[in-house]
Formats: C-alpha cells, sequence, structure tokens
C-alpha cells in the first residue's frame, strides 16, 4: 500500500472512530460524583471491613486444614474444545499467543 | 506493664500463637478473650474485603473454597496500608503460586482484571479531549501526534478469555466464553470503569500511546502484531471510553517563535 493509500486509510479509520466513539460517549447520561456511596462493599461506603461484628465468635475462617477444591462455575463454565480438544475451563492449557514472525 | 508490638501483631495473623502476654482490661483483669476476638474480626474483615474485590474469582472456585484461600493469602499478605479499597493488589500474584488452584489457569488473570477495575475506579479524574480534533489534523500531522490517555485506563493481555470469563460470571444469559486469547481495555464513563474487548493489536497500539509513542508509531507497533489491525475499534473504545484527555501536535512548525520555544 503506498503512504499515500495508507494515510487516507488511516484517516476513514479515525473519522470512522471518532463517529463510534461520541455515540457511544453520549448514550449515557452523565452523572455527578456523590461522595460516600461508592462501589457496594468497598470500605468508603460503609463503616468498613474491621468494623462489623462477624468475627464476635472466636473461630475464624482460618484455613489450615484447608484441602478444599474449587467448586464454582469453574466447573459449570463450558468452552467450545480448544486446540488441544480439551472441553472444560478447569483443565484448559493456556493458548499460543499469535506473535509477529 | 506493656505489650510488645511485633508480639502482637505475629499473634494477630497467627490462630494458634498464645494470647500475647500482659493484655488487660479497664479492670485489671487478663484480656484474652477480648484478643481472639479482635484477631477473629482482622481475618474476617480482610476475607469480607478481597470477597468483595473479586466477586468472579469468588465466584469461579466457590464461597468456601474462596474463605479458604483468602485466610491463606491474608496471613502472607496482610495491609500495608490502612486504606482497603485497593487491599489485595498481590492477589494475582499469590493465585499464580498456588497450588490447591493450580488447575485453573486463567484464575490470576481474572483476577488481574477485577483488581484493574478497582484501580480504575479510584484514579484520579480527566476531563476528556475533543476526539474530534484527531479527524481535523493533516495526515502527517496525526502520525506525529501525542495522545495523553486518562488516569482510570487499564490494559490487562491475557493468553486466556478473560473477558468471556468476567461476562459470563457477571451477566445474566451471556455467552460462554471463547476459547482465544483475550486483551481487555478498562475505562471510565460516569465513574463506571467497564472491560472492553480489545482486537488483536489493540494492546499493542494503546500500550505504545501510555509509553509516549507518537500516534503514528503506535499504530506501527499495532500493525506488526495484527496485519489486519481494527484502528476504528480501537480507537472507537478510547474516544467513546472518554479516556483520550490530551492531544499533543507539533503544528505550525513553520513559525519560528514556537519552534525555539
Amino acid at each position: 500500500m503506498s503512504y499515500h493509500t495508507k494515510t487516507l486509510a488511516v484517516a476513514g479509520a479515525v473519522a470512522a472512530a471518532v463517529s463510534l466513539g461520541t455515540t457511544a460517549a453520549t448514550a449515557g447520561s452523565h452523572m455527578e460524583k456523590c461522595y460516600g456511596v461508592a462501589l457496594a462493599g468497598e470500605n468508603d461506603c460503609k463503616a468498613g471491613p474491621g468494623t462489623t461484628c462477624a468475627g464476635s465468635s472466636t473461630v475464624d475462617y482460618q484455613g489450615n486444614a484447608f484441602k478444599a477444591v474449587p467448586a464454582g462455575t469453574c466447573e459449570t463454565m463450558e468452552l467450545p474444545p480448544m486446540s488441544d480438544g480439551t472441553p472444560r475451563m478447569g483443565s484448559l492449557e493456556p493458548l499460543e499467543r499469535d506473535l509477529p514472525g | 506493664m506493656s505489650v510488645d508490638q511485633t508480639a502482637f501483631r505475629a499473634a494477630l495473623l497467627d490462630p494458634e500463637a498464645p494470647v500475647p502476654a500482659g493484655l488487660v482490661d479497664a479492670a485489671g483483669a487478663p484480656a484474652g478473650k477480648r484478643f481472639d476476638v479482635y484477631r477473629n474480626n482482622v481475618a474476617v474483615s480482610l476475607t469480607e474485603a478481597l470477597e468483595v474485590a473479586f466477586p468472579v474469582v469468588r465466584k469461579l472456585v466457590g464461597d468456601d473454597f474462596f474463605k479458604a484461600m483468602a485466610g491463606v493469602f491474608l496471613r502472607r499478605h496482610p495491609p500495608t496500608s490502612p486504606i482497603l479499597a485497593l487491599y489485595g493488589a498481590d492477589f494475582p500474584r499469590f493465585l499464580r503460586g498456588f497450588k490447591p488452584a493450580a488447575s485453573l489457569g486463567y484464575l490470576p488473570d481474572v483476577a488481574r482484571l477485577e483488581q484493574a477495575l478497582r484501580e480504575s475506579f479510584h484514579a484520579a479524574d480527566a476531563a476528556p479531549a475533543d476526539a474530534a480534533r484527531l479527524q481535523a489534523l493533516a495526515p502527517d500531522a496525526l502520525m506525529r501526534a501525542r495522545l495523553t490517555l486518562a488516569p482510570s485506563l487499564r490494559v490487562i493481555r491475557s493468553p486466556w478469555p478473560i473477558h468471556g470469563i468476567w461476562t459470563f460470571n457477571t451477566t445474566e444469559g451471556a455467552l460462554q466464553p471463547p476459547g482465544e486469547a483475550q486483551d481487555v481495555l478498562i475505562t471510565r464513563t460516569d465513574y463506571d470503569p467497564h472491560p472492553h474487548l480489545l482486537p488483536p493489536g489493540g494492546a499493542d497500539f494503546v500500550e505504545a500511546l501510555l509509553k509516549g509513542d507518537s500516534f503514528g508509531a503506535a499504530l506501527g507497533r499495532a500493525g506488526a502484531v495484527a496485519r489486519d489491525f481494527d484502528l476504528t475499534a480501537t480507537l472507537g473504545l478510547l474516544i467513546g471510553g472518554e479516556a483520550i484527555t490530551d492531544i499533543h501536535t507539533d503544528e505550525a512548525p513553520d513559525d519560528p517563535l514556537s519552534a525555539t520555544a
């Protein structure tokens, strides 16, 4: 591709991105920052971890004898088979990235 | 009689350790039971902080496993700051070496994504630049332009489908994650961080811009990684995510005054 053709293509992509991005940016209404009501559970919106009485018993969560097996959605979340044919998330191997040669 | 702080702290993180000697209540009576309650609250509150911080990791491994795992983590990595909003920065690295979860290779990267969402949430505010200015630049000026990106922006690369896994576990009715490597761009609009899937080469483009490379140099890096790099999609995410906060150009190079300034 000639330099001229390439810059034209880039200019076209930039124009498309500006219109794409501007549409996305104006889609939601703009909010005001409301202090003190941050993400649910973050320590700035309740008195904070450490002030709860959750631990008023003396038996804590210590995991010394911890032999648990992960049992969340990793066991139910299925994927299309990967390159090695392994179908489940729990035993997938990392993918080889496509690196420039 | 006073208690040594080092002994106090050590006993705090080890439930098997004896209550430090010398702790007394207001009436001068031994206060061992109070210490046990306090010690327990430390573990429970840090566990809760991690549960709130890493909801997808928690969902992936289940509540019991997460609690046990958090118990190991918090004793190895107690907070270094009294601010708990970002407590858990070491959690992704911890997960990489955590044998019981070794079969879930993607877990550390999902944790990195969740930690990056928190960092983005707490990052400084910055007003977006007028993106139309990019369009108005002459091709050469555009290629030489340097962009300043918002402090709330984050890029997470992964050989796992982390965007798909995150979406599958946070959105009702989301599709199963595809079997592919995924890079994620986090942008923050209306004070809420959102993870977006980057096209191939997108992470290289954004990271080059973050490093201070010119628009043209960033484009070259992305193109070297992905021949069909989708500039429109990547730039569209940056603009739509209000992530471009300044556009630096060297226009008017003929002006001797600005050249020497």
